[in-house]
């Protein structure tokens, strides 16, 4: 008689499509942490002053903090002293000009993994601000963005040219002293992206970032900075696969988001970091700390993701709702397959009058994998009318998995009005066999189900980034049946 | 087309069939009745692949091949369709899509075109009207919230889009009002042809006015006890069970007309 769970059993033992490693050479620090680490990072990427005395404080901090366990999940200690903090792609000049002074290699690996940036470039009209082991490679569309005033580009190079900016606004959102992780990568961050939309002007395009984990013992420290200035508007989509590696990587970024009056930013992240093996051996450590802040009054703030990949998963982009009628939104999907652990969700901290925000969380389990939703609602007491709306949904594929749902409600307001709503479903034998029967095979079926259960949050995404995600949730349900 | 013999299946060490013969021929309309549990349907699971049964002994052909070798889906793809006693729900899934996925994948294994989306719409707005089903259900998730016999309907319009070589309808008219029976019927009936057959599981000989069987089996205790015409149906109509069930001899007899 056939396993009731064999076709569950072999998703679970589902291996990751997109591990390889790429021979880049690789410009490397040597491993461990103290300030005269921190001084050679911030001189090798010749920053402004302040820039290391941020980083030194945040180190300073760092150091007197402990590393989070509250979070439903389990892993081995890290050892930050067995990390390299900084690798920078070798380039033959002092930085690509375009696409034809990128690196061969590393166009060759992004074809690989399906994002060919050419094609990107003229088909989607997407710019792509590529981030390879912590340094910007690539940045396209520039010019075009220029024109309407729009600065995108890598946080290095708005550390150099736009240090006013980033003085202005960096750690604002996050400070350094935020959490564990948050201080961690203030102190060593590498790059990443600085998105700047002037007053009045709506950005045309996409915003696009792929990260890409490559260096064997690298812990990924990105900084991401967007600033959308009053009435303007900007999509934002980060992307990212990493190398099959066996031991464990450390990701811990940052996010920060800062819209102004009527302003409105829609962050969108598909990742898929490489999870570990079926028996939990490898994968990424993904420690992300992401907060948007609706500063003006009608500002509104929009996280979208889909979370297929790392070995474990610790993230809660928030939105602080500061000012009135400001509105905040959390779309996520949560995918965890073998021994992948998630635990996120968000906060949506109400401080404006009239702030409205929006949570639906689509967790997925399956194998072993576990999946936590933990979300925060806190409606201060300036909060008049505010207004929030939370759905969880958890779908389990198999017995051997689990979802959890942790909802922490604080109302400090009486006008406030704060639902929330959590429903549990499986995937059954009976809907497998009812689509087997109609010609549609196991994985199909239940690749089927998991985008229909999904379609909610998928829907918030831009088009080509949904049809990637819906691959992507195929991908990673692939192997689920002999 | 199907030539069943002596099939013997078992859920969880229960032996429920308990060796079955039977053959249908292209053309020909088979009633199949029998009480309550009698294996009715686990006929029908274990025609079309479902796992949770053991085939203990037998053998099924299904067109020249070897029917019990073949994955459920490919069964599916080689025209076998079932249509449910208890239609499934499957929530976030929209009836349009799951439907136009379930013809290309019978196209697909043919080695034919897949069909465009705009295709496909003109199709099964012409089969809804042969089950007089509302559009509306195609943006629906398949069968969610769907009513008993909107559910069934549902099954009959799949039927229709798939075309199958061989039909098994497992109590489609339970459930049905008078009108929504002859829907059916006549859905059932305009799909007939001399290259098809069908196999209608059911307890009531009203069903069989509409779908006028060419044999009537019944099933008892995982045996086909007795064998005959639409009559037979009637006879059951009147009498009920008890007098096959006093005629069963201890070992299976199987009465062929
Ligand atoms: N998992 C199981 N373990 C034991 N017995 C089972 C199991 N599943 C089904 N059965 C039994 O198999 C027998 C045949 O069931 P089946 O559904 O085929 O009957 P049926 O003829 O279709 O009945 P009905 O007319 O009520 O639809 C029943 O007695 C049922 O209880
Ligand atoms: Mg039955």
């Amino acid at each position: 008689m056939a396993d009731e769970n064999e076709f569950l059993q072999e998703y679970a033992n589902r291996e990751y499509k997109y591990g390889f490693v790429s021979d880049i050479e690789n410009e490397t620090v040597p491993k461990g942490l103290n300030e005269d680490i921190i001084r050679l990072i911030s001189a090798k990427k010749k920053e402004p002053e302040f820039m290391l005395e941020w980083r030194l404080k945040a180190f300073r901090h760092w150091q007197t903090m402990k590393e989070p366990r509250w979070a439903n999940i389990k892993y081995e200690k890290i050892d930050y002293q067995d990390i390299v903090y900084y690798s920078a792609p070798k380039s033959k000049k002092d930085g690509p000009k375009s696409l034809d002074d990128v690196d061969p290699a590393i166009l060759e690996m992004y074809n690989k993994l399906g994002i060919p940036l050419k094609e990107q470039e003229i088909l989607a009209g997407v710019a792509v601000d590529a981030v390879l082991d912590s340094v910007s490679v690539a940045t396209t569309f520039k010019e075009k963005l220029s024109e309407l005033g729009i600065i995108f580009c890598s946080f290095s190079e708005a550390v150099q040219n736009h240090p006013d900016l980033v003085k202005k606004y960096l750690g604002t959102v996050v400070p350094y002293a935020d959490n564990f992780f948050a201080a961690l990568n203030s102190a060593v961050f590498s790059d990443g992206s600085f998105v700047y939309i002037p007053k009045g002007v709506r950005c045309p395009m996409e915003l696009s970032t792929y990260f890409r984990i490559n260096a064997a013992n690298t812990g990924q420290f990105e900084r991401t900075l967007i600033i959308a200035e009053d009435d303007s508007y900007v999509s934002y989509l980060e992307g990212c696969t990493a190398s099959m590696r066996d031991e464990n990587q450390l990701h811990a970024a940052v996010v920060e988001l800062v819209a102004l009056d009527n302003a409105q930013i829609k962050y969108s992240t598909v990742q898929n970091w490489y999870p570990g093996d079926k028996d939990g051996k490898g994968g990424i450590y993904n420690f992300v700390t992401k907060r948007g802040l609706c500063k003006g009054v009608n500002s509104k703030i929009s996280w979208t993701q889909v979370e297929t990949g790392s070995a474990i998963t610790w993230k809660y982009p928030g939105c602080v709702l500061q000012g009135d009628f400001s509105v905040g939104e959390f779309y996520s999907v949560a995918l965890t397959a073998n021994r992948q652990q998630a635990d996120t969700g968000t906060k949506m901290i109400h401080i404006g009058k009239n702030t409205t925000s929006t949570i639906v969380s689509k967790g997925i389990s399956s194998g072993f994998g576990q999946n936590s939703y933990r979300g925060q609602v806190k409606v201060l007491k300036s909060a008049k009318n505010a207004r929030n709306f939370s759905q969880c949904d958890s779908l389990l594929i198999g017995d051997k998995c689990g979802a959890h749902t942790f909802p922490y409600i604080e109302v400090k307001n009486s006008t406030a009005q704060v639902e929330h709503e959590a429903t549990t479903s499986k995937i059954g034998e009976d809907q497998i066999f009812y689509c087997n029967q109609r010609g549609i095979s196991t994985e199909d079926a239940v690749s089927m189900i998991v985008n229909g259960f999904c379609k909610e949050v998928l829907a918030e995404l831009p088009m080509e980034f949904a049809v990637e995600a819906q691959k992507l949730l195929g991908v990673s349900l692939e192997g689920s049946v002999g | 087309m199907l030539k069943i013999k002596n099939l013997n299946a078992s859920i969880e060490n229960n032996e429920i069939l308990k060796g079955i013969d039977l053959q249908v021929n292209a053309g020909e309309v088979h009633a199949i009745m029998g009480p309550n549990g009698s294996g009715k349907s686990t006929l029908a699971q274990v025609l079309a692949g479902r796992e949770e049964y053991e085939v203990t002994d037998g053998v099924v052909e299904y067109d020249g091949r070897d029917l019990l070798e073949l994955s459920p889906e490919d069964r599916a793809r080689e025209g076998l369709f079932l249509a449910f006693q208890y239609p499934v729900e499957i929530p976030g899934v929209n009836t349009a899509y799951f439907l136009r996925t379930a013809l290309n994948e019978k196209r697909l294994y043919r080695g034919e075109k897949q069909i465009s989306a705009m295709e496909f719409l003109k199709l099964v707005r012409e089969k809804m009207k042969l089950v007089q089903m509302d559009e509306s259900f195609l943006k629906r998730s398949v069968n969610e919230g769907f009513s008993g016999g909107e559910k069934k309907r549902n099954e009959i319009l799949q039927m229709a889009v798939l075309e199958p070589k061989l039909a098994v309808l497992d109590e489609t008219d339970s459930g049905l009002d008078i009108d929504a029976l002859k829907i059916v019927a006549n859905g059932v009936n305009t799909l007939k042809s001399r290259n098809n057959a069908i196999i209608v599981v059911t307890h009531y000989q009203r069903l069989l006015e509409y779908i006028v069987p060419d044999f009537v089996h019944v099933l008892y205790k995982g045996r086909i006890v007795k064998s005959g015409d639409r009559n037979l149906a009637l006879e059951l109509e009147k009498q009920g069970y008890d007098w096959l069930k006093e005629n069963v001899p201890a070992q299976a007899v199987h009465v062929e007309e």
